[in-house]
C-alpha cells in the first residue's frame, strides 16, 4: 500500500513537472525540482504549488493569451485564462502586474509595436472589466521584438501572437 | 570631426581637338551601361604617403564601381602609367583601354599630420579636363572620407546630380537568436566600413533617425523597461530623454526638417496616434487622433507635410496630411499592405515597405501615390532609407527560420545595383552629405 501511495505522488509529480515544462514558463520551475531522483530521497512533499503563487498564476492559470492574425480580439480560450487571472489578482492584491503585448515577425516593426499595445491593451481591459484596479497593471508593447518562438512557420507565429500577464511584487509601483 | 579644406587647383585647360559627345550618365534612363574608368593609384607627393596614394585610389574605384553605374579598368591592363599630377596625361594610352573617364590624385603629407590630397577627371575620348582639379585638406585619419569625397565629385561631375559617398549611416547592431536578439546602436561609413557602436546592448533599441545636419541621433530604447524615445549627440555620445505622460509608449520618432521640431507615435491605452514635440520648448501637439493605428511619420523635404501609415481603413495604408495635422489624404491603392513611408530628400517620391502575399518588398511612389515601383522581394524586406542624393535606398533584409539574421542591403531607384552593405544589422538611417 505504501509503494501505491509513493506511486500516485510520483505521478502527480511528473504531471506538474510537465506542467512546469510550458513554453511561457518564466518563473523558474518550482513544481518539478524532485525529479526522477525524487522517488529515492522520498521528497515528494514539494509537488503542490502554492495557489498564491506567482509561480501559479503563470503555470497553471497561464500567463499568456494568444490572438489572430493582426487582431486583438478576446478569443474564447482566452476569455477564461484572463478570467482566472483576474481572480487570482482579486485574491492576491499585493501584487501588480505588467501585461506584455507581442506580434509575429510577419509585419512592419512600428506597426507590430503598435499591435502588441492593442493586445496589451485588449486583456488588460479584460482583466479590469473582471474586477482588477486598473492602477495595478501597466501595458508594454514589444512589437516583434520578443518572439518566444524563433522559426518562421504559422505553428511558431501563433504561438508568437500573444499577451503575456508578468506578476510582480509590490502595490502600487 | 575634422574639418576640410578645399581649394581650387590652378588648371591648365587642355583645348581640345576633336570634340566627342561630352561624357555624360543619364541616371533616369532606362538602361545605364557601367561606364569604365580608370583610377590609377594616386601619386605619393612625399615620403610616408604611399600607402594612402594606393588606398585612395582603391576607396575612389570601390565608390564609383559600387554605384552600378562605372565599371573599374584593372590596373593590369593600364598602358600608361602616372608619373606626377602635373604632366600631360597620354590620352590615347587610355582610349586604347577603353577608359572613358580617368581620375588621377596625388597625395601628400604635413609635419603636423595632415594629408593633402588633390584630384582631377579626365574625359578620355574628348581629351578634356571634366571641372576644375580640387584639393582636400584633413587629419590622416579621415583618409577615407577624402576619397569619398573625390569619387563624389566624379560622380556629380558626370552624372550632374549630388553624390551620397561621403555620408554615414546610423543602424541597429544585432546579435543572438531571434528569441534573445542583443541590439545596440551603431554608425558607420555608407560602404559599411569604420563601425561604432553608440550604446550598449543592455536594452533594446529601435530605429535610429540622424537629425537634418547629422549631429543628433533619434531612437527608441527600452531601457526603462518601456519603449521611450532617446536623443543622442554624436560627438559626445550623450543622450536624453524626451518627457512623456506616465503611462504611455512613444516609438516612430523622426526630426522634421528644421531640426527642432520631432513627430512620433504615442499610444495610449490602444491606441496609437502621431504627435509632435518641438525638442526646446517641449510644447508637444497631436497631429491625429482616429482610434486607428497610426504611425512612421516622415516630412516632407520643405517641411510642409507629413506621410504616415495607418489602418484606418482596416488595413495599413499610406496617407499625406499636413504638418499641422488635420484632413489627411490616402496614397496607397494597389494590392496588400504598405507601412515605413520615408519622404525622399529630392522630394519627388515615397519608399515604403509593402506586404503581399506573404512576401514583403521596398518599393517607391509618387508622393500623390501614382507611378508604384517595387524594388525588392524578400521573405522580409522593410524600413527603407534614403541616400542624400535620393537616388539610392538601404533597407534592412531578415532571413527566415530560426537561424534567420538581419542584413542591410542598398538598391537603386530603379531596381538595379541590389546589394549588401552590413551583416548582421537593422533600422538604417542614412546621414545627410557629410560636410
Amino acid at each position: 500500500m505504501k509503494t501505491l501511495t509513493k506511486v500516485a505522488l510520483l505521478t502527480t509529480t511528473l504531471a506538474l513537472a510537465a506542467c512546469a515544462k510550458s513554453p511561457f514558463d518564466r518563473s523558474g520551475d518550482t513544481a518539478g525540482g524532485a525529479g526522477a531522483g525524487g522517488f529515492d530521497n522520498g521528497g515528494i512533499s514539494t509537488s503542490a504549488l502554492d495557489p498564491n503563487s506567482p509561480a501559479y498564476f503563470s503555470q497553471t492559470i497561464g500567463d499568456t493569451v494568444l490572438f489572430n492574425v493582426d487582431q486583438s480580439t478576446i478569443n474564447d480560450t482566452a476569455r477564461s485564462t484572463l478570467a482566472q487571472q483576474a481572480n487570482w489578482l482579486t485574491t492576491n492584491p499585493s501584487y501588480t502586474a505588467i501585461i506584455e503585448g507581442h506580434a509575429d515577425e510577419q509585419g512592419t516593426r512600428e506597426y507590430n509595436l503598435a499591435l502588441g499595445a492593442r493586445r496589451a491593451a485588449a486583456a488588460r481591459d479584460y482583466l479590469v472589466a473582471n474586477g482588477v484596479a486598473d492602477s495595478r497593471l501597466r501595458t508594454v508593447t514589444f512589437g516583434k521584438e520578443r518572439p518566444l518562438e524563433a522559426c518562421s512557420t504559422e505553428a511558431c507565429y501563433a504561438k508568437n501572437r500573444r499577451a503575456v500577464t508578468v506578476i510582480s511584487a509590490g502595490v502600487g509601483s | 570631426m575634422f574639418k576640410m579644406i578645399l581649394t581650387c587647383l590652378a588648371v591648365v585647360m587642355t583645348l581640345s581637338a576633336a570634340k566627342a559627345e561630352p561624357l555624360r550618365i543619364e541616371l533616369d534612363s532606362p538602361n545605364i551601361e557601367p561606364l569604365p574608368f580608370a583610377a590609377p593609384a594616386f601619386i605619393a607627393e612625399t615620403a610616408g604617403a604611399e600607402q594612402y596614394a594606393r588606398d585612395l585610389a582603391s576607396v575612389v574605384a570601390a565608390d564609383l564601381q559600387g554605384s552600378g553605374l562605372f565599371r573599374a579598368i584593372s590596373q593590369d591592363a593600364y598602358i600608361s602609367q602616372i608619373t606626377s599630377f602635373e604632366s600631360p596625361v597620354q590620352y590615347a594610352d587610355w582610349k586604347a583601354i577603353n577608359a572613358q573617364a580617368l581620375v588621377t590624385g596625388a597625395v601628400s603629407t604635413t609635419n603636423d599630420g595632415q594629408i593633402v590630397v588633390k584630384f582631377r577627371l579626365f574625359d578620355v575620348f574628348s581629351e578634356d579636363q571634366m571641372g576644375e582639379g580640387l584639393q582636400f585638406v584633413g587629419s590622416t585619419n579621415g583618409w577615407r572620407r577624402m576619397a569619398h569625397k573625390v569619387a563624389d565629385a566624379v560622380y556629380t561631375r558626370i552624372t550632374g546630380e549630388g553624390g551620397y559617398f561621403d555620408s554615414r549611416v546610423v543602424y541597429v547592431a544585432e546579435t543572438g537568436p531571434k528569441n534573445a536578439r542583443l541590439k545596440r546602436l551603431g554608425v558607420m561609413d555608407y560602404d559599411g566600413a569604420n563601425q561604432q557602436f553608440l550604446t550598449d546592448a543592455q536594452a533594446i533599441v529601435l530605429a535610429p533617425r540622424f537629425s537634418p545636419n547629422g549631429d543628433r541621433v533619434i531612437y527608441t530604447s527600452y531601457e526603462s523597461g518601456f519603449p521611450k524615445i532617446y536623443v543622442l549627440d554624436v560627438a559626445s555620445v550623450g543622450r536624453r530623454v524626451l518627457q512623456d505622460q506616465p503611462g504611455t509608449m512613444s516609438f516612430a520618432p523622426r526630426f522634421a526638417p528644421n531640426g527642432q521640431d520631432v513627430v512620433f507615435s504615442l499610444t495610449t491605452g490602444s491606441n496609437t496616434d502621431i504627435y509632435r514635440l518641438n525638442l526646446d520648448s517641449g510644447q508637444r501637439t497631436q497631429l491625429t487622433s482616429s482610434p486607428a493605428i497610426e504611425t512612421a511619420p516622415s516630412y516632407s523635404p520643405d517641411g510642409t507635410k507629413i506621410v504616415f501609415e495607418s489602418d484606418r481603413s482596416g488595413t495599413q495604408q499610406l496617407y499625406v496630411m499636413d504638418a499641422n495635422g488635420g484632413e489627411a489624404t490616402r496614397i496607397s491603392f494597389g494590392q496588400g499592405r504598405y507601412g515605413t513611408p520615408v519622404w525622399s530628400p529630392r522630394g519627388d517620391l515615397v519608399a515604403f515597405t509593402k506586404q503581399n502575399r506573404g512576401r514583403f518588398h521596398i518599393g517607391v511612389m509618387r508622393t500623390d501615390g501614382s507611378g508604384e515601383r517595387l524594388l525588392t522581394a524578400s521573405f522580409l524586406d522593410e524600413g527603407p532609407t534614403w541616400a542624400p542624393n535620393g537616388r539610392v535606398i538601404m533597407f534592412t533584409r531578415e532571413t527566415a527560420g530560426s537561424a534567420g539574421s538581419s542584413t542591410l542591403y542598398s538598391v537603386d531607384i530603379s531596381g538595379r545595383n541590389l546589394k549588401a552593405v552590413q551583416a548582421n544589422a537593422s533600422d538604417p538611417s542614412w546621414s545627410p552629405l557629410l560636410k
